[in-house]
């Protein structure tokens, strides 16, 4: 069991937090090893993001420990922020600031030096295809656009492990699909990727995915092996199974 | 510290970018000062009267002279009957009629005592006040030069001598007035605003879950707009100063420091609407709601405190503001040091600390 999770970067162990007499989350344990991308799934209101709070040193558990990035939830939230990104649903790009500016301004609060920064700036526009577009403002640009820039901001810093929580609302397959290439970039260069999805189809590139059901976690398997021990096409069916057991 | 720097980059980027928010910034203090100081005034000049002599000697003569050499007063019509009178101010041809009676020069000679008559037209009662005011000003400064003069007797008049503002100027409210709305306003509005906005495009989160430190990200939405108001501030003084004349007879140093803890306290207030409201709308209707109405109508801007009913004297007492003005018009017309207003400046302080507090409790209380 140890050596299982020798190199995991996010360890989870009897994790519960309550509000009052509701439970929110209710002992969670699982593990997340480096570059993994772990999908973490669950109906609005399963707990989902009071679990990520947790993880990302917003709020302190009730019970229970957890490690992320090598660092304890509930005293090493200073170095717990300083080692991961973070990416929401609301992509956090400020619509009155240029691409540029908005990279600057991220790298800043995250302390990059100032020629790193730049170097990665030019890598990351390069890759993007938006150097021309450098000045614009990000009002100007397509949905997109926003999202893959908000999720290559949220990595520029090099953290080990980032949170996606809905990274693609609103945006098209295609968009989608373009998306994941760069996760696929992420996972390359050692990062971890964490996120939560309400898109079935991207369940399925997740490495493992959990599925939440009322504070607790229902599943935890690979994409392939839940779909076989649920006797399910697709992840969605295998969702749909969970949700209505309860 | 080189993450704040970043940070503060960025708010100054919001706030040059948003050039109609810079508009209304600057722009509001200097029309509202305008606006108050020009245009709704209390004072009165060239107000038209009419005047019954039935004396017609060197006294009343030098009397007229001094009234309608005043400024205030221009005579519109002289009339020779009593019949006249109500006809002339029914007409509106006159505001105010000043009726001398008989034999007026050898009666005050003589007796001591003479009679002048003001008959002003009430129908606007401020003005009536106002213009009679001036006139028993006018005549009594006459009478002391005459008494001066010729010893013994006297002729008694009410005396309503107008302290520290003789000419009875409104922009000498206005000024004050209208630098505690502005930096109120300005100061708990806009950083109220800035905050609901990140919360409302979700980069609140993720400010939240960077490195930067909850005090680093309110110093940092607190120092810029620290700066335009204080910034303006500078720019209403100096327009009460050059424009409206505004005596400036205490510190200007300590009218300063009492200026920038009057903003401190509003942008504290402004953090703890932003931690109340979900949103721009909210926010901007509370800073609204909360701050300009009571503002103006109870922090003795307008209408002076002690002629409210006692429910609302002991609401004004909530009013930050209030003490403001009152620091602000002891410093610069009477000239009073901080031994006067120290008082005023610990509620001040008080209420500032007492923001501050909630703010930090709520924050952390949303962080949960």
């Amino acid at each position: 069991m140890v050596d299982k999770y020798q190199n995991s970067i996010i360890k989870v162990r009897g994790l519960t937090k309550r509000f009052g007499k509701f439970t929110a989350v209710d002992n969670l344990n699982f593990d997340v090893s480096q570059s993994e991308i772990f999908g973490f799934l669950g109906a609005n209101g399963a707990g989902k993001t009071t679990a990520i709070k947790i993880l990302c040193g917003l709020s302190s558990p009730s019970e229970g420990n957890a490690e992320v990035a090598g660092f304890d939830v509930y005293k090493q939230t200073e170095n717990i922020k300083k080692n991961i990104g973070y990416m929401s649903q609301s992509f956090s790009l400020y619509e009155d600031m240029t691409i540029v500016e908005n990279i600057r301004f991220y790298g800043g609060i995250y302390g990059m030096p100032l020629t790193l920064l730049k170097e990665r700036t030019n890598h990351m526009l390069n890759r993007l295809k938006m150097t021309e577009y450098a000045n614009k403002l990000i009002k100007e640009i397509p949905l997109g656009w926003k999202q893959k820039l908000a999720f290559s901001v949220a990595t520029l810093h090099r953290p080990k492990i980032v949170f996606l929580d809905e990274p693609t609302g609103g945006v098209d397959p295609i968009t989608r699909r373009q998306f994941w290439d760069l996760i696929y970039e992420a996972i390359d260069i050692g990062i971890t990727v964490f996120v939560t999805t309400h898109y079935m189809d991207e369940a399925e590139y997740c490495h493992r995915v959990s599925i939440m059901v009322d504070g607790k976690i229902a599943a935890l398997d690979t994409p392939d092996n839940l779909k076989q021990q649920y006797n399910a096409k697709s992840m969605n069916e295998v969702f749909l199974q969970l949700a209505r057991k309860k | 510290m080189k993450q704040l720097l970043a940070f503060l980059r960025k708010e100054f980027l919001h706030i040059f970018r948003d050039y109609r928010t810079m508009i209304i910034l600057f722009g509001m203090p200097i029309a509202q000062l305008l606006i108050f100081g020009f245009v709704i005034s209390n004072e009165i000049r060239d107000a038209n009267i009419a005047i019954l002599d039935y004396s017609k000697d060197y006294q009343t003569q030098k009397i007229k002279e001094k009234i309608l050499s005043s400024g205030y007063f221009i005579l519109t019509v002289d009339l020779k009957a009593e019949n006249e009178i109500d006809a002339v101010l029914k007409a509106g041809k006159a505001k105010l009629v000043l009726v001398f009676e008989h034999d007026f020069a050898r009666k005050l000679e003589k007796t001591g005592k003479a009679e002048l008559q003001i008959i002003a037209d009430a129908s606007d009662p401020n003005s009536a006040e106002i213009l009679s005011n001036y006139t028993r000003a006018i005549v009594n400064n006459y009478m002391i030069g005459i008494n001066n003069g010729l010893t013994t007797k006297t002729v008694v008049f009410t005396e309503p001598r107008m302290q520290f503002n003789p000419g009875l100027k409104s922009v000498f409210m206005f000024v004050p007035g209208t630098m505690a709305l502005i930096l109120l306003l300005i100061s708990a509005m806009m950083t109220s605003i800035t905050i609901a906005r990140e919360k409302e495009m979700g980069t609140m989160e993720v400010l939240l879950i960077s490195p930067l430190r909850p005090t680093q990200i309110i110093i940092g939405k607190v120092v810029p707009y620290f700066l335009l108001s204080f910034i303006n501030a500078i720019v209403i003084l100096a327009l009460g100063f050059f424009v409206f004349g505004l005596p400036m007879r205490g510190n200007l140093l300590l009218l300063i420091s009492e200026s920038m803890l009057f903003i401190l306290m509003s942008l504290s207030l402004g953090i703890l609407i932003s931690t109340v409201s979900k949103n721009q709308q909210v926010a901007m209707f509370i800073s609204m709601f909360a701050l300009l109405l009571p503002t103006m109508l109870l922090s003795g801007f307008i209408f002076p405190i002690e002629n409210m009913p006692l429910a609302l004297q002991y609401l004004s007492y909530l009013m930050p503001p209030r003490f403001f003005i009152v620091i602000i018009k002891n410093i610069m017309l009477k000239g009073t040091g901080i031994m006067f207003v120290w008082k005023e400046t610990l509620i001040i302080l008080g209420f500032t600390i007492v923001f501050l507090i909630a703010s930090v409790r709520k924050f952390k209380q949303r962080l949960e």
